[in-house]
């Protein structure tokens, strides 16, 4: 039992096999069956083994390791497929099996209708799976086989209804634009084979503590690997990808912002954090990168009329804040937001796709409105989740937010600090706008819409209640230290792995300070949202006629895909066009169409040797046998 | 006693008459007796060394040498034949299907 912990990954592998394989064939419950049982047994086996991981972390010792077998073996380079696991990996393998255990089970519901229900779990499960793969690694190249792994289910499962030519082109954008951020990370991990020569997170960790690696490479290694986690956690600039993915179906949005994916660069500098904490000029990229993407993505949130896509724009947000806390070297109040955020999110997509069950797919907020007294249980567990996520006192977001402001402060990055207030001001007004428009004030619906409208089935609301408990309560695990001692449980468990840097202590008053900043400023959100769509949306109206352009700029989400498109896209486009003009058709096709007609112009001069008269050849052949002879004998 | 070379001469000059009938005629039966004369020539050249050096396989391989030329002749004229059929012509310069 102790040593079974590398079985986790295993299940949702057998699943994701069965069904895609198989799955056509089975029974739709058989399926469901299938694949939300994988997924628990995951879920189980992750609990058992993260309690005897706290039975065994009295008596001390480093992770567990269990090597498979050794997979490569080649010079310098050698890697094992092994598996570890440690309190880091304990918290996220819980995190991803049981968020994506509710997410499958509400699925069972969601996609009832769907004629590629199979298709839906097997890559469901696969996506579970190279999640695991990815958080129980205990080197960098099974880590990468998993990053790709979610890389790769992502492209399948955004362009699941691949008949739409918009969830099409969303995936292969999704895959695109991860490709690029994955190039960086691969020669990242090269070079860590180069200057650490292996990639083993031991071996990592000790060459760090060793001195035996530079703070110059450490730098040049962060980077490189940072560039990875932007592509793959929707940071500056390589964010692009994951509003559009919201063509998925919404219970894959949930899977991708909540438990899966888009949290595996936070995991991954978290991992490291030996060695970015080598480097300050990585992590000073990385907070700033981070502080940047969580301003820039809430403003677009504040305009934006897809459900939707506001809530990705906000996790694009949430994000950043991860990213701040890793980057300011608070490594635990990054994975304790990565945590209480995979409630909350997933809360909130899955509380929007009842939403949109209720209304026949419908997106657009201003065609809602008024619904709390159709959803009541929906409204009660989209509330609990903007709550908990715009920061208000005593639910799982603020103590996580809190945590990582209060590090960003204490560091002395003060600019970082109040990019995070500023982000948080937005997050609370987006989220109450969003909750405004949607289930309060006037209805806003389409009369066909109207007709259908009806509360979820148990087997969608039952799992939105779980999340809400836990997006509720899920900040008690962690509480600032200002509110007595020993109460930051989280932190203190993860110290194991990340290691404690030289933290800056504030005053206890400076501590209050900060609390009482952060909720002013979420109660700030919260009462412009109230004040802008309270009742009449008079004022953001006003506030367009006023600023038109601002407006237009932000609401066209600042034309960065334009930029993209015009920048890059195009001339790409252009240049392979060009290329295929003028190099293609006439070098390359010019020079084999060139060797076939040599070949013809040649056979047609000598086939004049060809006279089919016998004895014509029989004369080549008494001349071809002189000359034999006369060579013999001269 | 006639020498040896004598009877090499004989052979050389058949073999060579047989060649030059060959790229001359334009017949295919006159052709294939041609190719008999060649193979003539052959024996006798055979049998002369044979003479010559006291030995016996230059004598084995005429007999051999009979042998299969009147195997090729059986086929060879049934080919002739068939040929005749498809095309009512024997002449060599009138079946040039191979021409390229």
């Amino acid at each position: 039992m102790k040593e079974a912990f590398w079985m986790i990954p295993l299940f949702p592998a057998v699943g994701a096999l069965g069904l895609l394989v198989f799955g056509s064939r089975l029974r739709r419950g058989a399926v469901s069956f299938l694949g939300c049982l994988t997924v628990l047994a995951s879920f189980l086996l992750s609990l058992a083994s993260f309690l005897g991981l706290s039975a065994t972390a009295a008596a001390g010792g480093g992770p567990r390791i269990k090597v498979l077998f050794d997979w490569l073996d080649a010079g310098r380079l050698s890697a094992g497929l092994s598996f570890q696991f440690d309190a880091l990996t304990a918290v996220m393998a819980l995190v991803v099996t049981g968020v994506s255990f509710v997410i499958h089970v509400y699925s069972v519901g969601y996609m009832k209708g769907d004629r590629s229900y199979a298709r839906y779990f097997g890559l469901l499960n696969l996506f579970v799976f190279s999640m695991l793969l990815l958080v129980m690694a205990s080197n960098m190249i099974v880590l990468f086989i998993g990053w790709e792994g979610v890389g790769l289910c992502s492209y399948l499962l955004i362009g699941f209804w691949f008949e739409k030519p918009a969830a099409a082109a969303a995936g292969k954008k999704a895959f695109l634009i991860n490709r690029i951020g994955d190039a960086a990370f691969l020669v990242g991990i090269l070079f860590l084979v180069l200057f650490v020569g292996g990639t083993e997170f031991r071996l990592i960790e000790r060459a760090a503590l060793n001195g035996e690696l530079g703070a110059g490479a450490a730098t040049l290694i962060g980077l490189l690997l940072f560039a990875g986690a932007c592509g793959k956690s929707a940071q500056l600039p390589l964010y692009v990808w994951l509003p559009d993915a919201m063509e998925g179906p919404t219970p894959v949005s949930a899977l991708i912002h909540a438990a899966t994916m888009v949290t595996a660069g936070v995991y991954m500098v978290a991992r490291l954090n030996p060695l970015y904490s080598l480097s300050p000029a990585a992590l000073e990229t990385v907070a700033v990168v981070g502080a940047a993407t969580a301003v820039f993505a809430a403003t677009m949130a504040c305009v934006q009329n897809d459900i939707k896509r506001v809530l990705a724009y906000s996790t694009i947000s949430q994000l950043g804040y991860m990213f701040i806390g890793c980057g300011v070297g608070a490594y635990a109040a990054g994975i304790f937001h990565l945590f209480t955020h995979a409630f909350f999110k997933s809360l909130l997509f899955l509380s929007a796709g009842s939403v949109m069950h209720a209304l026949s797919g419908e997106l657009d907020i201003r065609r809602m409105g008024g619904l709390r007294r159709h959803l009541p249980l929906t409204y009660a567990a989209f509330l609990t989740g903007t709550i908990a996520i715009s920061g208000v006192p005593f639910f799982s977001g603020f103590f996580s937010k809190d945590a990582i402001l209060t590090k960003a402060f204490a560091s002395g990055r003060h600019v970082v600090w109040a990019l995070g207030l500023l982000a948080a001001v937005m997050t609370a007004f987006y989220m109450f706008r969003l909750l405004l428009r949607v289930f309060h004030g006037q209805e806003r619906l389409e009369p066909s819409a109207k007709a259908r409208l009806h509360e979820s089935p148990p087997v969608m609301t039952v799992p939105l209640l779980i999340l809400a408990f836990c997006s509720a309560a899920g900040g008690y695990l962690s509480l600032p230290v200002v509110f007595g001692k020993g109460l930051d449980r989280f932190p203190r468990y993860l110290e194991s792995v990340i290691l404690p840097g030289a933290e800056a202590h504030l005053s206890r008053g400076t501590e209050w300070l900060l609390i009482a900043t952060s909720t002013a400023v979420a109660l700030v959100g919260i009462v412009l949202a109230f004040l802008f769509y309270g009742r009449r949306t008079v004022v953001p109206e006003t506030l367009i006629r006023t600023f038109p352009r601002l407006y237009r700029l932000v609401a066209d989400k600042y034309y960065i895909d334009e930029l993209y498109g015009a920048v890059i896209v195009n001339p790409l486009l252009r240049g392979s066009e060009a290329v295929y003009r003028d190099f293609d058709v006439r070098v390359i096709d010019g020079a084999v169409n060139g060797a076939a007609r040599l070949t013809a112009r040649a056979g047609k001069g000598l086939n004049v040797l060809q006279t089919g008269r016998v004895r014509d050849y029989a004369l080549a052949l008494l001349v071809g046998v002189l000359i034999v002879v006369g060579f013999l004998v001269l | 006693m006639i020498p040896a070379s004598w009877f090499l001469a004989l052979s050389g000059v058949l073999f060579a008459l047989g060649v030059l009938a060959f790229l001359i005629k334009k017949d295919l039966l006159l052709m294939f007796l041609a190719v008999e004369v060649m193979l003539n020539a052959a024996n006798l050249a055979f049998v002369a060394f044979a003479r010559r050096h006291g030995l016996l396989e230059g004598q084995a391989a005429v007999f051999f040498i009979i042998t299969v030329a009147a195997a090729e002749a059986a086929v060879g004229l049934a080919i002739i034949l068939l040929v005749f059929r498809r095309k009512k012509t024997v002449k060599a310069d009138e079946i040039s299907v191979l021409k390229g």
